[in-house]
């Protein structure tokens, strides 16, 4: 199992620089393979009056006039040992891992990032605690209560909920529950666990709804298609027949059996949304990983492009790897190896 | 209203109430501005547009927080660099230049008035030097005194264009600064008083290449707010502003907000200009655009700072509920959305068959393109809009009463041009801008009807001037008869909104500038003669007959007089747009709590 983690993490390690290489080619060298210059990529963070002169010494100051795998190689020496800054008045130094200098805003990426990051984690963590509880919990009694009126209203709010966009349900939400009813908090109000984990529960509780509101459906239809074929299994037949109580038989019998799919999904789900929400950070202002990853793309703001990317990437692959450690736990047949 | 009541109890109940979620909720929106239109602090003077000549809910109670949001990151608060009019308006609060535009309603807010100087700029050697005394006992938030070096060290690191490739060029232009300057970092010890000069600590004298008669406006430019050389740390100065204004900064979260307070060393009887009403702003970025639309309403957000207007679905609101009509403006900006039409393209080489396209083409869809009345604004018919001096009313290709476009004027001129049956061409426009999108299609319908075809180039916006509709060779290369454009001023008047269209020094064969189609020399040394006329009102006469000119030469097709549709806050008091910037004065409001 320690052998099994520890190849897994060194792989990722791979992984995550070969992601950074794809994406610095395609932001980095893809335009000058389509014809354009260094100039005409820095005219894109210079303002609207730019002598040619100063778009030059743009891309001179942002390094876009040396050779893409100089850039790659200077980008790549800074996460590992750090990086300088000339900021006019002086130089700053850049500790590792240094991500590099927003083209934008002139701010180092890696503090922003983890400035970023908690926002994300809340509301992916959050949301995802809700829509698993909510997603098994429908599920497994519309399995069980399959056919009924609670079973076909359950599926259909789950069709509701799957079908209707985040930016239309929250600012709906939001309009109703902040700023009609006056029950939660505005939009762009988040408060950092550190500071009040009450109001950092209060500031997040209608964006984890209504995200978990999207994502419980199709874990409610997993769970019940799962519990409805684990519940005709020869061992449930067996865990009756010998007496165990209904709740037993269903919970720890039935159920594990049915997770195994939910917990792939959920493992992909959480590893995407912890990459950043970006829909949702949109809607109700959050300043996550998501929006400041939306944010680079509409300013065409590469490094941040690339911070973002990485830490998505680092995400998904770490999800990736718990859930596999899960199956072992649950699934006494996988062995991890 | 606030959130101070116990959230826990409001949590527990909404988890109730998590399956209401399908409940409408977009209605009401009337009952709640009517119970806050009653208000007697609102009273008579709400009326829909009223703040755009007068001031709405006028008081001068000190006290209070303003909150305002943006729906992106704020481009920079360094005064240095800043290059949006919302900035430029905002910065008034933490900053003083040397000149600034009047926080006062309508016209009279375009009118310059000595901030931290004593008085406007004294010119000599033909407008070609100016010089200004400031006024004494004005203090950095540190307590420092503010010094003529002070002024002097903000225009010129202001110069340095790879530390601050953003922000206005002109110091770098117009300053007689010695070859081979770079800037403060780079040269520290270069002597620069063949640029500006310090006599003494409260006088400063500007030296320019050229005589530039217009002067006290580059002076209002945020750029001049004095900045300590000591505290100044480059790029990161946007973090770390060091005020002379009436409020300065705390707890600044780049890219997520910051918050103004009172500034105990700024002195009133320094500052003639200001109130300073509000004990504190607050301003949250990055915030929904739609969200702070229904905040503003609600009233939980006091300004929408970028002042583009509210989204679409805010707009429908408001216009259809009497109530919230009354309490919005719909206020001129600074700003013109036209159309180039470019000479250089055959056949719009020959005068006629540019005229054929300002008779044909539809006057009306061109703004319903930008967005109607409201949202787009009103039908140009010169290149100054009403709200910079200098503007006059004059249409010299009258688009029929109807202002669909007059077709039997269109197909004289295409007689007399020699495409009788119309011609074909191309017309270029920023593929991520729908208006822009629509903007050509209304030409492409519009001019359709006397046979002159349009097929529709989209560019990217980030290369649209320096590789496709501002890169000359490509335009001749690929036939872009018509180039949609649109320009603002960086103040409102003659030089700052016809130079960079009008003048055909500006156009550079590598491309890159605003102008892409006027070439008349004749309008160049009128915009020259207009530099050296040091009487305002002589010189704002000077840029209306540009105008006319360049119209005469119909190589713009001026489309709308940009408006945005803003939604007044209910907590605010003073209340008024000001012309300078086309958005509410961010100066004057104060906080009613």
């Amino acid at each position: 199992m320690f052998a099994y983690i520890v190849r897994r993490l060194l792989w990722a390690v791979v992984l995550l620089v070969v992601l950074s290489m794809v994406t610095f080619s395609i932001f980095y060298l893809v335009p000058l393979l389509g014809g354009a210059t260094p100039e005409t990529l820095a005219a894109r963070y210079v303002g609207r009056a730019a002598t040619p002169e100063t778009v030059h010494l743009t891309a001179e100051k942002l390094g876009l006039l040396d050779p893409v795998p100089v850039q790659y190689w200077n980008w790549l020496k800074g996460v590992f040992v750090g990086a300088s800054y000339d900021y006019g008045a002086g130089v700053e130094q850049c500790p590792a891992p240094c991500l590099g200098y927003s083209f934008v805003t002139k701010q180092p990426v890696w503090p922003e990032l983890l400035d970023r990051a908690p926002v994300t984690i809340s509301l992916a963590l959050g949301a995802s605690i809700i829509w698993l509880v909510a997603g098994l919990s429908v599920g497994v009694i519309s399995a069980l209560r399959r056919g009924t009126i609670f079973d076909r209203g359950a599926m259909g709010i789950a069709l509701a909920g799957v079908s209707l966009p985040i930016f239309f349900t929250g600012l709906i939400a939001l309009a109703f529950f902040s700023y009609k009813l006056r029950i939660t908090a505005p939009g762009g109000t988040f408060v950092p666990f550190s500071e009040n984990p009450a109001r950092w529960a209060y500031s997040l509780l209608l964006p984890w709804i209504t995200l978990a509101f999207l994502f419980s459906a199709q874990y409610a239809r997993l769970t019940r298609a799962g519990m409805l074929e684990t519940m005709t299994e020869d061992y449930i037949r067996t865990a009756r027949a010998k007496g165990l109580p209904e709740r037993r038989v269903i919970l720890k019998h039935a159920l594990r059996g049915a997770l195994t799919p939910v917990l792939t999904i959920f493992g992909l789900d959480v590893g995407l949304l912890l990459g950043g929400a970006v829909l949702t950070e949109k809607t109700f202002s959050l300043n996550g990983l998501g929006k400041y990853g939306y944010d680079a793309i509409v300013n065409q703001d590469l490094p941040k492009i690339l911070g973002v990317t990485l830490v998505a990437g680092f995400f998904v692959i770490m999800t990736n790897l718990f859930v596999d450690l899960l199956y072992g736990v649950i699934d006494p047949r996988v062995r991890l190896e | 209203m606030n959130h101070s009541r116990s959230w826990r109890g409001r949590a527990l109940a909404v988890a109730g109430l998590s399956a209401t979620l399908v409940l409408a909720a977009c209605g009401g929106g009337g009952g709640e501005a009517g119970s806050q239109q009653g208000s007697s602090s609102q009273g008579a003077q709400a009326a829909f547009n009223a703040a755009s000549t007068s001031v709405v809910n006028p008081s001068d109670k000190k006290g209070g927080t303003l909150k305002f949001a943006n729906e992106g990151d704020w481009d920079t608060l360094d005064p240095g660099e800043t290059y949006y009019a919302y900035s430029w308006n905002f910065a008034r609060l933490y900053g003083r230049s040397l000149m600034m535009f009047q926080s006062a309603p309508g016209k009279e807010g375009n009118q310059l008035v000595p901030d931290l100087a004593e008085a406007a700029g004294e010119p000599s050697d033909g407008a070609k030097t100016w010089t200004y005394k400031l006024r004494k006992g004005v203090k950095f938030d540190d307590g420092a005194e503010v010094t003529s070096a002070d002024v002097k060290y903000a225009v010129l690191r202001s110069t340095d264009k790879q530390i601050f490739p953003n922000g206005p060029a002109y110091w770098d232009a117009l300053l007689d600064l010695p070859s081979g300057y770079k800037g403060p970092y780079k040269t520290p010890n270069m002597n620069t008083d063949s640029a500006i000069e310090t006599p003494d600590e409260y006088t400063i004298v500007f030296h320019m290449k050229k005589p530039f008669a217009a002067f006290d406006y580059l002076a209002q430019q945020p750029d001049t707010m004095p900045v300590p050389k000591d505290k100044d740390t480059g790029a990161k100065y946007r973090n770390s502003i060091v005020s002379t204004g009436p409020y300065k900064f705390a707890d600044v979260q780049p890219g997520k907000s910051f918050n103004l307070v009172r500034n105990d060393q700024w002195d009133q009887a320094t500052d003639p200009n200001r109130k300073a009403l509000p004990d504190r702003i607050e301003v949250t970025l990055n915030v929904n655009a739609d969200d702070i639309d229904n905040r503003i309403l609600s009233g939980d957000l006091d300004v929408a700072v970028t002042a583009v207007g509210v989204q679409p679905a805010a707009q429908s609101r408001i216009l259809q509920d009497p109530n919230l009509k009354a309490n919005a403006d719909n206020p001129l900006g600074v700003r013109n959305w036209y159309t180039s039409i470019i000479p250089t393209v055959a056949p719009l080489n020959n005068i006629e068959c540019r005229k054929a396209i300002m008779y044909a083409m539809d006057h009306t869809a061109y703004q319903t393109a930008y967005g109607g009345v409201f949202a787009g604004g009103d039908i140009a018919t010169t290149i100054l809009p009403p709200s910079v001096p200098g503007h006059a009313d004059f249409d010299l290709f009258p688009s029929g009463p109807d202002h669909k476009g007059d077709l039997d004027a269109a197909k004289k001129s295409l007689e007399a041009c020699g495409q009788p049956n119309g011609f074909a061409t191309n017309m270029g426009y920023r593929a991520e801008r729908p208006k822009e999108k629509a903007t050509a299609e209304a030409f492409q319908q519009a001019l359709g009807r006397v046979g002159i075809q349009l097929t529709l180039k989209p560019y990217p916006q980030g290369d649209y001037f320096a590789q496709y509709c501002g890169l000359p060779p490509y335009v001749v290369k690929n036939k872009l008869g018509l180039c949609t454009n649109g320009w603002a001023a960086d103040w409102p008047d003659g030089f700052g909104f016809l130079s960079q269209i009008t003048d055909s020094r500006v156009i550079r064969p590598a491309g890159g500038s605003s102008n892409m189609s006027v070439r008349i020399p004749e309008v160049d040394k009128m915009l020259d003669q207009a530099l050296t006329e040091l009487n305002t009102d002589k010189r704002n006469q000077m840029w209306g007959e540009i105008d006319k000119r360049v119209m005469e030469e119909a190589v713009i097709y001026p489309g709308v007089y940009s408006k945005s549709l803003l939604a007044r806050s209910k907590n605010a008091s003073n209340i008024f747009v000001t012309d300078a910037y086309g958005e509410y004065d961010y100066l004057g409001l104060g906080a009613q709590k």
